[in-house]
């Protein structure tokens, strides 16, 4: 008898692709027997843009790439490019910085969890999520104005320092999250429709994942113990206390479980963080006292000769880090998102490189789907979690 | 006081010119009651409000997230905006079951033949809305792979500003559709027929 495969085309449109996404899949009746990402269709050319700008001026690129985690990366950017000019920021803003991101975590799984619940059938669980993310992006909301593009880091600091009653807000809903994940756990984890969509489902071995990239959530789903906040520590991470989640078979399952852990764990170290910044001070310093870098402090500006033209100088160009070049990266919701900075002493990157976490995880799809049976597909390329702007830039 | 013949869907007794001061006074007949209690129960509007009142409550927007504005998107249809509200809550995944188009997000070069051939597989009557910045205009990427407006590709209705707008924004946007799609001139019946080719005269 002879058969024949069939070719389905995925995307760019279809619900379950979150975005645009093309996956060419070659059928032998239900099962795939080749997986062919094909990316592209938001190509954003962020990249090329960031050369005609300063530094400072591509933050706003950034809360465009990974949307659902704008603050993860303003600060890559800024832990970038403050590392290319040999600057640290003091411990209070380093302390809000962690405190905001692990609420972006917090609020990017939300997205995740509901996302991928709807692919796989269960729709309930988008409600609960989107109310607690919307309760996150209340907080963005105060903090600098913007729900969604926060922009709200800058190199050297913060870009403007915290409004009253921000940390009682923030304490308040890390207080309550650990309640709300009980319910969305109430809701999926021993659902046996859940189990039989999700366990044993997308494998990927440790070997695989090491070999393809595979970072964040993902990785650890399949039991390897790579978190950048403890391998390699930044904005003082190594101070909090927290625990790395790690699964065992690396199905789709696995990397649920993970991902709901990390959650947990995000409102620990954020809890930390709040106290920590509750001791340096409810208002304070929000910026380094460098005006080579930063900008200086309006009242200054009209008091101070010295300080206006620093003022002037930094909106007119901003700053001329020296020739060289810096890498760093940060443990994104989705992974290692790094930035890497070649500069030629101009106060414009000659070069801006993102690695980006969904763009490398997304390389792991075809060994997950290749071989088992096409209604998988859709929940491994949830359970990887993608974002198309990051990949695409 | 506006005339209440304004409101397209009114009862017979609202439509008839009130009855002098003097008769109204007076107690009513057994028969003049049930007249009016009949009256009441009859509906008069014109087969275009009435289509247009459909449309403009029952409003089907397309799944389709492009970037940043897709998740503004995804949170109007949340549990603190639901715009379930407004009519418009049901997300289609294929556009075939879709009359309105949100391009939520920047559309690429790439992604721009794809974006036209939905809304042509679109079935009439359909409506765009071109949420946020980079759908609007380019937005910040005026770069080489940024389509500058989705409205080089395909007639928009509404144009909502933000990047990315806030659901609010969205929803003001979908209201404006409504009070369009409310005035607009609907075609009933056959749609003209192809014009019989004249012989030429020979």
């Amino acid at each position: 008898m002879r058969s024949e495969t069939m070719t389905l085309n995925m995307g760019p449109q279809h619900p379950s692709t979150h975005g645009v996404l093309r996956v060419a899949l070659e059928l032998d009746g239900e099962n795939v027997v080749a997986c062919k990402p094909i990316i592209g269709y938001l190509h954003t050319g962020m990249e090329k843009q960031a050369e005609y700008k300063t530094y400072t001026q591509s933050i706003p690129q950034t809360d465009r790439m990974d949307y659902l985690a704008p603050l993860s990366n303003n600060l890559a950017l800024c832990l970038s490019a403050e590392k290319l000019l040999d600057i640290t920021v003091p411990e209070r803003v380093q302390a809000i910085r962690v405190l905001l991101t692990e609420l972006t975590r917090i609020s990017a799984h939300c997205v995740w969890l509901g996302t991928h619940a709807i692919d796989i059938g269960a729709l309930t669980v988008f409600w609960y999520c989107f109310r607690e993310r919307e309760k996150v992006l209340s907080i963005y909301d105060m903090v600098c104005g913007a729900r969604m593009t926060a922009s709200y880091f800058r190199v050297g600091g913060l870009a403007m320092d915290i409004p009253a009653g921000f940390l009682e807000r923030c304490e308040k809903f890390v207080d309550e999250m650990p309640g709300h994940i009980d319910e969305y756990e109430s809701l999926l984890t021993k659902n046996p429709i859940w189990l039989a969509r999700t366990k044993g489902v997308a494998p990927l071995t440790a070997k695989d994942a090491l070999a393809w990239g595979v970072t964040g959530p993902s990785l650890r789903g399949s039991g390897v113990n790579w978190d950048l906040r403890k391998a390699e520590p930044y904005s003082g991470y190594e101070t909090y206390d927290f625990d790395v989640p790690l699964g065992k078979h690396g199905d789709a399952f696995d990397r649920f479980a993970v991902r709901v852990a990390e959650m947990r764990q995000a409102t620990r170290i954020a809890k930390q963080a709040i106290q920590r910044v509750r001791k340096l001070g409810e208002k304070g310093e929000y910026r380094l006292r460098d005006w080579k870098y930063v900008l200086p402090p309006k009242e200054e500006v009209k008091t101070s000769m010295e300080a206006l033209i620093h003022h002037f100088k930094i909106v007119a160009h901003g700053f001329f880090p020296p020739v060289g070049e810096a890498y760093h990266a940060v443990e994104a919701p989705k992974g290692e998102l790094g930035f890497y900075f070649v500069s030629d002493g101009s106060s414009r990157p000659w070069r801006m490189k993102v690695r980006s976490p969904s763009f490398v995880n997304l390389q792991a799809l075809p060994v997950m789907v290749e071989g088992k049976l096409v209604a998988d597909v859709i929940a491994a390329i949830g359970s990887i979690d993608i974002v198309l702007g990051e990949i695409d830039r | 006081m506006t005339d209440p013949r304004d409101n397209p869907f009114r009862t017979l007794a609202e439509q008839a010119p009130s009855r002098p001061a003097a008769e109204l006074a007076m107690p009513m007949s057994e028969e003049d009651r049930l007249r009016d209690e009949l009256e009441r129960g009859i509906l008069f509007t014109t087969v275009e409000s009435l289509v247009n009142w459909a449309r403009a409550n029952a409003i089907w927007p397309l799944g389709f997230g492009l970037a940043c504005c897709a998740i503004e998107m995804m949170a109007i249809a949340g549990p603190r905006f639901d715009v379930s509200r407004f009519g418009a809550e049901v997300f289609r995944g294929s556009p075939r079951q879709a009359d309105l188009m949100i391009v939520a997000g920047r559309v690429s070069i790439k992604m721009a033949p794809v974006l036209r051939q939905l809304y042509d597989q679109m079935p009439d009557p359909k409506w765009v809305i071109a949420m946020g910045a980079c759908s609007s205009c380019g937005g910040m990427f005026n770069n080489y792979a940024i389509l500058q407006g989705v409205d080089k590709i395909v007639p928009v209705d509404v144009y909502v500003p933000g990047c990315p707008p806030r659901p609010e924004g969205l929803i003001h946007g979908i209201m404006k559709l409504q009070e369009k799609i409310l005035t607009s001139k609907i075609e009933l019946g056959p749609f003209p027929r192809k014009k019989k080719r004249k012989v030429a005269a020979s």
